[in-house]
């Protein structure tokens, strides 16, 4: 059941008690200690309503999708297509043409590098990315740019970790033919001017996508107001199950790309002369997809919109403050990432202290946080870092987390004299 | 969970000031080790001279576990032949990866390694320099780079 049926766009407070009591998990012991799951920027944790509406559907609607006539495949198909819907009001997409389901952020990427950059490109064209991307955001453009010989620019980064507008739009040129840059760093937590980049990459004439995996549990999106051409996330970092995601582009961007992967559903007629292809959404959907993670998806946003994306977002800044004036307190710690606009996300080194080292400390004591690259290996090297610890924040979240998650790091402290 | 079983004496002394630590003149033989997961650098340059391992000496940047491993396998290999330390590689691989491991004599110093066989995710840490050595003395007598994925 929902904590707080509020009216969307309310900004009244998060009954975080209220919400605990709807993941499950957080009722964990991890090593005889209670769980203080800080990592949901790798991986939130799943609301009871979405295990219920999966489970839901596994139990009484399964079949496979637009393929049968009988009564549980029509209620697969309403289901995986009213999930579409859902997704469609969620974002604000024109139509549910535009709303593709992939596995994920990664397979949005990869799906308009190879369907629409890579035909497209050629020789001196330029594909821009920024200095804080996601491996994600940097390696599919690498091979279009090795396909086609086009050139990959990078915008750069400042030490706050802030992309400088003024850099960004510098890398711009009628050369530019794509744009690609994340809504919110993964590593720092960085929330990027998507809006004013997105309009100075398309004065240019280059099409830019957006990469929102970390942006969609912490803001609302509204892809037409954003102006984006591409926008894509992932369900698990907003409490849907892994291996569903979505891919929004324009229609008459997606309309005029030949398919990424053939196979079943995603074609007309099929003879051995000549295959014609479906239409949208169905041409860029081979094969039976994750129809369960879709009605996740759906009843995740469901959920979501039902706490108010915007009591979430004021409950997880407040926590995200806290924790970076208790930390900042710590003499020992350093806070990487000090952009002036962040979301749910501190990155930090203790001296004389690996992060690897600290997160088998903090684990220890039942605080799970991310340690390591984060996959953005390019801002690692650009701090001069190997490793940073990085706790992020959630909707159940909670001051005792943070409380928590300091203590573990004055015990790191002591073992580590 | 007794981090103390992890985290000894040794093995933090041996972090806060790594033995055999800096470049190496004269070596003949390179590897490299990278614990892609983690971003681990480990750097090993070795002086064989004939069979035996006349000097040895690591760089790089790890955590403490993989720091202290690579300090102590630089002292408990230097002077040794290389069947030695083929033994000796197979008995720190049974100390890190047998639950029940006896107490092995012949380790010495580098017993302190066995609170990581309790840390799973900790092991590749522990275990990056030894392979990264096998990795040098295998090749001919130039670079190699070894992975822990």
């Amino acid at each position: 059941m929902a904590a707080n049926v509020s009216p969307r766009n309310a900004p009244r407070p998060l009954d975080v008690e209220a919400v605990r009591r709807d993941f499950p998990i957080l009722a964990t012991t991890v090593h005889g200690r209670p769980l203080t799951y800080l990592d949901s920027a790798a991986s939130s944790q799943r609301a009871r309503p979405v295990l219920e509406a999966v489970e839901h559907y596994e139990r009484h609607s399964h079949a496979n999708v637009h393929r049968g006539v009988h009564a549980l495949s029509q209620a697969a198909t309403a289901a995986f297509e009213g999930a579409r819907e859902r997704v469609r009001r969620f974002i604000n997409a024109v139509s549910v043409k535009e709303v593709i389901f992939v596995r994920g952020t990664t397979e949005g990427i990869n799906l308009v590098a190879q369907s629409y950059a890579r035909p497209r490109l050629r020789p001196g064209d330029e594909i821009l990315i920024t200095a804080l991307e996601h491996h994600a955001n940097i390696v599919p453009w690498q091979m279009v740019c090795e396909q086609t010989g086009a050139h990959l620019r990078v915008a750069p980064i400042n030490r706050r970790g802030e992309v400088p507008f003024d850099e960004f739009q510098r890398q711009l040129s009628p050369r530019t033919r794509l744009a690609a840059f994340a809504h919110i760093s993964n590593a720092l937590g960085t929330v990027l001017p998507v809006k004013r980049m997105i309009e100075a990459a398309r004065a240019q004439g280059a099409v830019v996508l957006i990469d929102g995996a970390q942006a969609v549990p912490h803001a609302r999106v509204d892809v037409r107001a954003l102006g984006a051409d591409f926008y894509t996330f992932s369900g698990h970092k907003m409490y849907a199950p892994t291996g569903i995601g979505v891919l929004y582009g324009r229609e008459e961007l997606l309309a005029a790309m030949p398919p990424w992967q053939g196979g079943g559903d995603m074609i007309l007629t099929v003879s051995f002369e000549k295959t014609t292809y479906n239409e949208l959404p169905a041409k860029f959907e081979a094969g039976t997809p994750n129809i369960s993670g879709a009605v996740g998806l759906a009843a995740a946003m469901d959920y979501l919109e039902g706490l108010g994306i915007e009591a979430v977002a004021a409950h997880e800044q407040h926590l995200l403050e806290l924790a970076t004036v208790e930390l900042g307190r710590m003499p020992q710690i350093e806070l990487v990432g000090t952009a002036a606009h962040k979301a749910a996300v501190l990155s930090f080194t203790m001296k004389g202290v690996h992060a690897h080292d600290l997160g088998t400390i903090l684990d220890a004591d039942g605080v799970a946080v991310r340690t390591g690259h984060h996959c953005a290996m390019p801002v690692m090297t650009f701090f001069g870092l190997p490793a940073t610890a990085r706790a992020s924040f959630a909707c159940y979240n909670t001051e005792e987390d943070v409380a928590r998650l300091v203590r573990a790091l004055e015990r790191a402290r002591e073992v580590f004299g | 969970m007794d981090l103390k079983e992890l985290y000894r004496d040794v093995i933090l002394d041996h972090n806060r000031r790594p033995r055999n630590f800096g470049p190496l003149e004269g070596a003949n033989h390179r590897a490299e080790g990278n614990n892609p997961l983690c971003g681990d650098r480990l750097t090993l340059a070795v002086r064989l001279a004939g069979d035996r391992i006349e000097d040895i000496r690591f760089e790089g940047s790890g955590c403490a576990i993989s720091t202290a491993s690579a300090s102590l396998m630089t002292e408990a290999v230097k002077g040794k032949d290389r069947a030695s330390v083929r033994q000796l590689f197979e008995r720190i691989h049974a100390l890190l990866t047998q639950p029940d491991a006896a107490a092995d004599p012949a380790l010495g110093k580098l017993a302190a390694l066995s609170g990581v066989r309790e840390f799973p995710a900790r092991v590749k840490c522990a275990s990056l320099c030894w392979h990264t050595l096998n990795a040098a003395l295998a090749s001919p007598s130039g670079a190699a780079t070894v992975s822990t994925e």
